[in-house]
C-alpha cells in the first residue's frame, strides 16, 4: 500500500489556534499509542497566541537521512519519510540536530529516533492522518489540490524552502498569502528570521498596527 | 449536618481528584476493538460525532467519525481524550454514605439501602416541613430524557416547585432574550450557513477554546470573503487574525450594542421594509440610542471610535450576516439586555430568516439547549411550556395523569435556591450533574449553606466537590454507559449511543430517580424501562409546545443525522397527521408558519412580529472602584470543561494546562511589580486567590484573568459577585471590581496538592 498520489498535506499557521487537538491525537495513532510524533508550540506567548503546529515536512531529500551514519531513515517510494529503523539506529541524534524544521526527536529510553510519518497506517490506505482529521480550525488539512484550491482561495500551497545555501522541496505544503507566493514561490526562511519582528502578531486593521489597547489606563 | 466529614485533604487522597492516563489496552498498538460506538462528545455544545472503541466493557480509544455532517471529524483536545474519563481510578462504583469515622469520610453502603436512605430522609423532612422542603438540582449536560424525567419527578414525585439546573450559569440570557424577541429560544440557522456570509460579528466569545469546530465555519467563511467582528477583552486566538477587534471593557456590551445601531440609524443602514412588515417596538429603541453618540460609547466601552464606526459600517452595508454571541456578553447582571441589543441589531438589518443570514446563541454545555426546553428549569414544563401558563398545566397535567391542581408552581432560580437553603426554607436536597461549590460566585456562601442542609444526596459517578457535603452520594452513569438524546447548538437533536455497561453497582441515572421514586411509594409515572420509553412520552408532552419534538424518533435521528426542532407529528397548519416531517433547519423563513402566528408571520408571537426592546445599559455590580480598581473576568481554557469533575481527571488535559494563571497586561503587572510566574494575589470584596500570574499583552491593561475550572483555593469563583440579571437571574461572572498584588509567600495549597486537585 502507499499513501495515494493525489492527496497531501497542508499547514496554515494563520488559522491555528493553539488548541493542541492535533498533538493529543497523534498519542491515540495506533503504532505508537502514547506518543506524540508532533508538536505545538507559541511563537512568543507574551505578544501573542499565535501558534504553529510542527509535523514532518517530509523532505525530497531529507536531511536528517543524509546525515545518518546508519542509514536507518528511509524514503519510501511515495514520498513518506519514516522513522528510523529499529535495527539500524544508533541514536546518535545527528538527525535531530541536522534537520532544519526541528522534527526529529531522540527517545534515549528505547535509544531510537522517532518522528511524524504521516500516519502512515494511515495515509498509505488513504485514509487522513489522525492531526489533520481532528484539527478543529483545519489548519492541518489532507487533501487533493483540487480540494485546497477550492476552499482557500487566499492563499497559496508552497513547499520550497532556502536555508542559506540549502534549498529544500516537501511533501507537506506551508499555506502562503495569496500576494506573497506569487512574489515570492519559494520561501526565505533563514532571511526571514532575520526580519525585524512586529512587536504585536495582531494587525488591528482599523485601529491600524497600534496597541489595540494604547487607550487604556492602568 | 452536612458538613465536610474528614479532612479535605483525606477525601482528595482516595477520592481524587487523580489522573487517568493511557495504559493497559488503551496503549497497546496490537489490541483491536470490537467494535465502534458511533455517538458524540461528552463536553461542550457542539457535540461533535466520535466513534468510540470498544473492548471487554471498556472504552479503549477513539475513532474519527467523519460522515457526521457537523464536525465530519474535527475534535478539540477533550473530544480526543474524553473517552479516559471511563475505567477511571476515581470511579463510583458503589453507593457512599457519609461517614467521619472513614478514613476518607464515606464508605460504601449497598445501593438498595442508600436508596432507602434517601427516600426515608425525603419523607421525613416533607412530612415535618412541606414538600418544598427538599429541592433538586440538575445539569444541562444530562440527556434531554434525563432532564426530562428530573422535572417530572420534581413535580410529580416530590411535588415540590423548586427545581432548577446549571444552565441557569449558561443560556438564561440567551433563553429570555429569545423569548422576549422572537417568541422561541433557538440558534436560527445551521452552521454550514455562515460560510458565504458577508458579516459574522461575534460578541463575547472565544470561540476557538470553548467552541473550537465552530472556528473553521469562521474561518471557511473569511475564506469566501466575510469579514470577522470580534468584540472581547482580550485577543483570542480567533481574535488574533479577525478583521476587526473590538477590545470592550468588561460590562459595557449594550452601550456598544446601542451606540452601534445609533449610527446605522443616522446613516440610514436599515431595513426599513423589513422593520415596518415583520418588527414590532423600533421606535422605542431609536429614542433610547439616540443618547449614544459615537463619542459616549467609545467613552463607556473603551472601544475606539474608528473601531466602532467600522463595526457599524461593515455591519449596517452587508448582504448577509451572521451574529454569534455566548456567555462573554451573557454572565452580566445586564446579560439579559446585552442580548437584547445584539438582536436590535440584527432586526435592524432585516438580516435573519435567510440562507446566509442569521443569529445564534453559542450554547456551553453538551445539552444547554435541550436541556433548557423540557422542564428542568424552574418557571417551564415540557415542550419550552410556562408553568404558570394554565393552559400549558392542563395539558402537562393530562399528560402526567394527575389533576392540574396538584402540580407546583413556578420555583426559584439556583442561585436563589442556596438561599433559600441558607434561610432554613429548604433542608433537603438531591443535585445531579451540578458542581455548585465550584461553579456558582461567591461559593463560600455556597459552601455555607451547603452545611445547612439536613439531608443532601448527589447523584455523580466521581465524586465532585459538591458532592463532599453529601449524606448519600448514588454512583451514577457516564455518558457512555447510557443512551439517549441531546439537543446541540444548532438545535438539531442527536443521539448519545451506549458503548459500555455501568461498573459495579453504578447505574443509569435515569433508574437512580426512578428507584428513589419507587422507594418513596409514589412509583406511578416513574416505570419507564429504557430510555426510548422516556422519549415516547417527551414526544407527547412537547406536542403542541414551541419545542415541538413530536415528530422526532431514534430511528428518524440516525437516518437524518440530527433532527432540527420543531419537529411535528401534526401539520400545525391543518392538523392533520404527518409521518415524515423532517426537522426545521433554518427558523423563520419567509412565508414559514408556525403555531403561535398561526399565519400572521414568521415569528413566534400571535402577530408573526419579532420584538425589537429597549436594550439598556446599566453599568456593572461591583463595578471597578478606586478600592478594587481592576477588572476580574473570568472563562474557560480549551482542554477543561466547566468545574473539571471530568476533565480534571483526565492526565493529556491537564497536562495541557494544569493549573489556574492570572492572566494580566506587562503594562500593569510593571506597575505592580509582577514578573511572569510571579506568586500573585487577587482579591474582591468576597475572597482572595493566589495563582502564578500569567504576563501577556493580549488582555486589556486594566482587567485581569482567571480561568474558573478548578475548586477550593483555586476556585476563580471564590472572588466572582453573585449579582443576577433581573430577568433570567443568570450571575454576572464576567466582570467584578479587584484588586492585585504580589503575594508575600506561595500559598498553602502549592506544598500539598496536585495542580488538578
Amino acid at each position: 500500500m502507499a499513501k495515494p498520489d493525489y492527496l497531501h498535506f497542508f499547514i496554515d499557521p494563520n488559522r491555528c489556534i493553539g488548541c493542541q487537538a492535533c498533538v493529543q491525537a497523534c498519542t491515540e495513532c495506533d503504532t505508537h499509542r502514547g506518543e506524540s510524533m508532533i508538536h505545538l508550540e507559541y511563537v512568543n506567548r507574551q505578544e501573542s497566541v499565535q501558534t504553529v503546529p510542527v509535523v514532518c515536512m517530509h523532505c525530497e531529500q531529507p536531511t536528517c537521512a543524509e546525515v545518518c551514519p546508519a542509514d536507518a531513515i528511509k524514503r519510501t517510494g511515495d514520498g513518506v519519510v519514516q522513522s528510523a529503523r529499529k535495527p539500524r539506529c544508533i541514536a546518535c541524534g545527528n538527525c535531530v540536530v541536522a534537520c532544519p524544521f526541528g522534527v526529529p526527536e531522540l527517545y534515549e529510553d528505547r535509544k531510537i529516533m522517532m518522528k511524524c510519518d504521516m500516519c502512515y497506517d494511515r495515509s498509505s490506505v488513504g485514509k487522513k492522518p489522525m492531526c489533520a482529521t481532528v484539527c478543529p480550525s483545519q489548519a492541518l488539512f489532507f487533501g487533493t489540490r483540487e480540494q485546497i484550491a477550492q476552499l482557500r482561495p487566499l492563499s497559496a500551497p508552497v513547499n520550497t524552502f532556502q536555508f542559506g545555501n540549502q534549498t529544500i522541496t516537501t511533501q507537506v505544503h506551508v499555506m502562503v498569502p495569496r500576494q506573497i507566493a506569487a512574489r515570492a514561490p519559494i520561501l526565505d526562511v533563514v532571511s526571514a528570521m532575520d526580519e525585524q519582528p512586529r512587536n504585536r502578531a495582531v494587525t488591528l486593521k482599523v485601529v491600524a498596527d497600534s496597541d489595540p489597547y494604547a487607550g487604556v489606563e492602568v | 449536618m452536612a458538613e465536610v466529614p474528614v479532612d479535605p485533604l483525606r477525601i482528595i487522597g482516595r477520592f481524587g481528584p487523580h489522573l487517568s492516563s493511557m495504559t493497559g489496552m488503551r496503549l497497546s498498538t496490537s489490541v483491536e476493538p470490537e467494535r465502534l460506538v458511533k455517538t458524540h462528545c461528552c463536553f461542550c455544545g457542539q457535540q461533535c460525532g466520535i466513534q468510540l472503541k470498544v473492548r471487554d466493557n471498556q472504552v479503549i480509544g477513539f475513532e474519527p467519525w467523519e460522515d457526521f455532517p457537523f464536525n465530519r471529524g474535527m475534535l478539540c483536545p477533550k473530544g480526543v481524550k474524553r473517552y479516559l474519563q471511563g475505567s477511571h481510578p476515581d470511579r463510583l462504583t458503589t453507593a457512599l454514605r457519609r461517614d467521619s469515622s472513614a478514613e476518607a469520610g464515606f464508605s460504601p453502603i449497598a445501593y438498595e439501602q442508600a436508596i432507602a436512605r434517601v427516600a426515608a430522609e425525603i419523607s421525613r423532612i416533607q412530612t415535618a416541613c412541606g414538600s418544598g422542603a427538599v429541592g433538586v438540582l440538575g445539569g444541562a449536560s444530562l440527556t434531554t430524557e434525563k432532564t426530562y424525567l428530573l422535572g417530572k419527578f420534581a413535580r410529580v414525585c416530590l411535588k415540590t416547585p423548586f427545581i432548577d439546573y446549571n444552565g441557569r450559569l449558561c443560556m438564561v440570557s440567551a433563553g429570555a432574550a429569545n423569548k422576549k424577541a422572537f417568541g422561541i429560544d433557538r440558534t436560527t440557522n445551521p452552521w454550514s450557513d455562515m460560510v458565504g456570509t458577508d458579516v459574522i460579528w461575534i460578541a463575547g466569545s472565544n470561540v476557538a477554546e470553548c467552541s473550537p469546530i465552530t472556528t473553521n465555519y469562521i474561518w471557511q467563511a473569511r475564506e469566501l470573503g466575510a469579514k470577522i467582528i470580534i468584540q472581547d477583552p482580550r485577543i483570542t486566538p480567533a481574535a488574533r487574525t479577525c478583521d476587526l477587534y473590538l477590545p470592550v471593557k468588561p460590562g459595557r456590551d449594550a452601550a456598544l450594542f446601542a451606540g452601534v445601531l445609533q449610527i446605522m440609524i443616522e446613516r440610514d443602514w436599515l431595513d426599513h421594509a423589513f422593520i415596518a412588515e415583520h418588527t414590532s417596538g423600533f421606535e422605542q429603541v431609536a429614542e433610547y440610542c439616540r443618547q449614544w453618540t459615537l463619542a459616549r460609547t467609545a467613552d463607556v466601552t473603551g472601544v475606539p471610535q474608528r473601531a466602532i464606526s467600522q463595526a457599524a459600517e461593515w455591519w449596517g452595508t452587508a448582504r448577509t450576516s451572521f451574529l454569534f454571541h455566548a456567555r462573554g456578553i451573557e454572565h452580566h447582571s445586564n446579560g439579559v439586555q446585552n442580548s437584547l441589543g445584539t438582536i436590535n441589531l440584527v432586526l435592524a438589518s432585516g438580516r435573519i430568516g435567510k440562507p446566509k443570514s442569521g443569529y445564534g446563541t453559542i450554547v456551553g454545555q453538551a445539552n444547554g439547549q435541550g436541556g433548557r426546553e423540557h422542564g428542568q428549569k424552574c418557571d417551564q414544563l415540557p415542550g419550552w411550556r410556562d408553568i404558570s401558563n394554565p393552559e400549558h398545566r392542563r395539558y402537562i397535567a393530562g399528560v402526567w395523569g394527575i389533576d392540574e391542581r396538584e402540580l407546583p408552581g413556578p420555583g426559584v432560580d439556583a442561585y436563589e435556591m442556596f438561599r433559600k437553603i441558607d434561610a432554613g426554607e429548604i433542608k433537603g436536597l438531591i443535585s445531579i450533574c451540578f458542581n455548585p461549590k465550584v461553579s456558582l460566585p461567591d461559593n463560600t456562601f455556597v459552601t455555607r449553606c451547603l452545611e445547612k442542609l439536613e439531608f443532601y444526596a448527589a447523584i455523580d459517578f466521581f465524586l465532585n466537590d459538591t458532592a463532599w457535603h453529601a449524606d448519600i452520594v448514588l454512583p451514577g452513569s457516564l455518558h457512555e454507559e447510557d443512551e439517549g438524546t441531546v439537543t446541540q447548538v444548532e438545535g438539531r437533536i442527536i443521539k448519545i449511543n451506549k458503548a459500555v455497561e455501568c461498573p459495579g453497582d453504578a447505574r443509569e441515572d435515569w433508574r437512580i430517580i426512578q428507584d428513589i421514586a419507587k422507594a418513596l411509594g409514589r412509583p406511578s409515572g416513574f416505570t419507564f424501562t429504557e430510555p426510548r420509553e422516556i422519549f415516547e412520552e417527551l414526544r407527547i408532552a412537547s406536542k403542541g409546545g414551541v419545542a415541538d419534538y413530536s415528530g422526532v424518533t431514534y430511528e428518524k435521528v440516525t437516518r437524518q443525522l440530527g433532527v432540527f426542532w420543531p419537529c411535528y407529528s401534526e401539520d400545525p397548519r391543518t392538523g392533520e397527521s404527518v409521518e415524515d416531517h423532517p426537522g426545521t433547519p433554518r427558523l423563520f423563513e419567509p412565508g414559514s408558519y408556525n403555531p403561535v402566528a398561526k399565519g400572521n408571520g414568521r415569528f413566534y408571537f400571535p402577530d408573526g412580529r419579532a420584538r425589537f426592546n429597549v436594550a439598556e445599559y446599566r453599568p456593572p455590580v461591583d463595578d471597578a472602584s478606586d478600592e478594587y480598581p481592576i477588572y476580574l473576568t473570568t472563562g474557560r481554557v480549551v482542554s477543561q470543561f466547566l468545574s473539571g469533575t471530568q476533565t480534571r481527571r483526565i492526565g493529556p488535559l491537564v497536562r495541557q494546562y494544569a493549573e489556574p494563571r492570572i492572566e494580566m497586561h506587562p503594562r500593569l503587572a510593571a506597575k505592580l511589580g509582577i514578573a511572569d510566574g510571579d506568586w500573585t494575589t487577587a482579591e474582591t470584596r468576597r475572597g482572595t486567590i493566589t495563582l502564578r500570574a500569567q504576563v501577556v499583552t493580549t488582555i486589556r491593561p486594566d482587567t485581569i484573568f482567571i480561568p474558573y475550572h478548578w475548586a477550593g483555593r483555586k476556585s476563580a469563583n471564590q472572588l466572582t459577585v453573585a449579582a443576577q440579571d433581573p430577568i433570567s437571574k443568570i450571575p454576572q461572572y464576567k466582570v467584578c471590581g479587584c484588586r492585585v498584588g504580589k503575594a508575600d509567600a506561595p500559598p498553602e495549597y502549592a506544598a500539598v496538592l496536585e495542580p488538578q486537585q
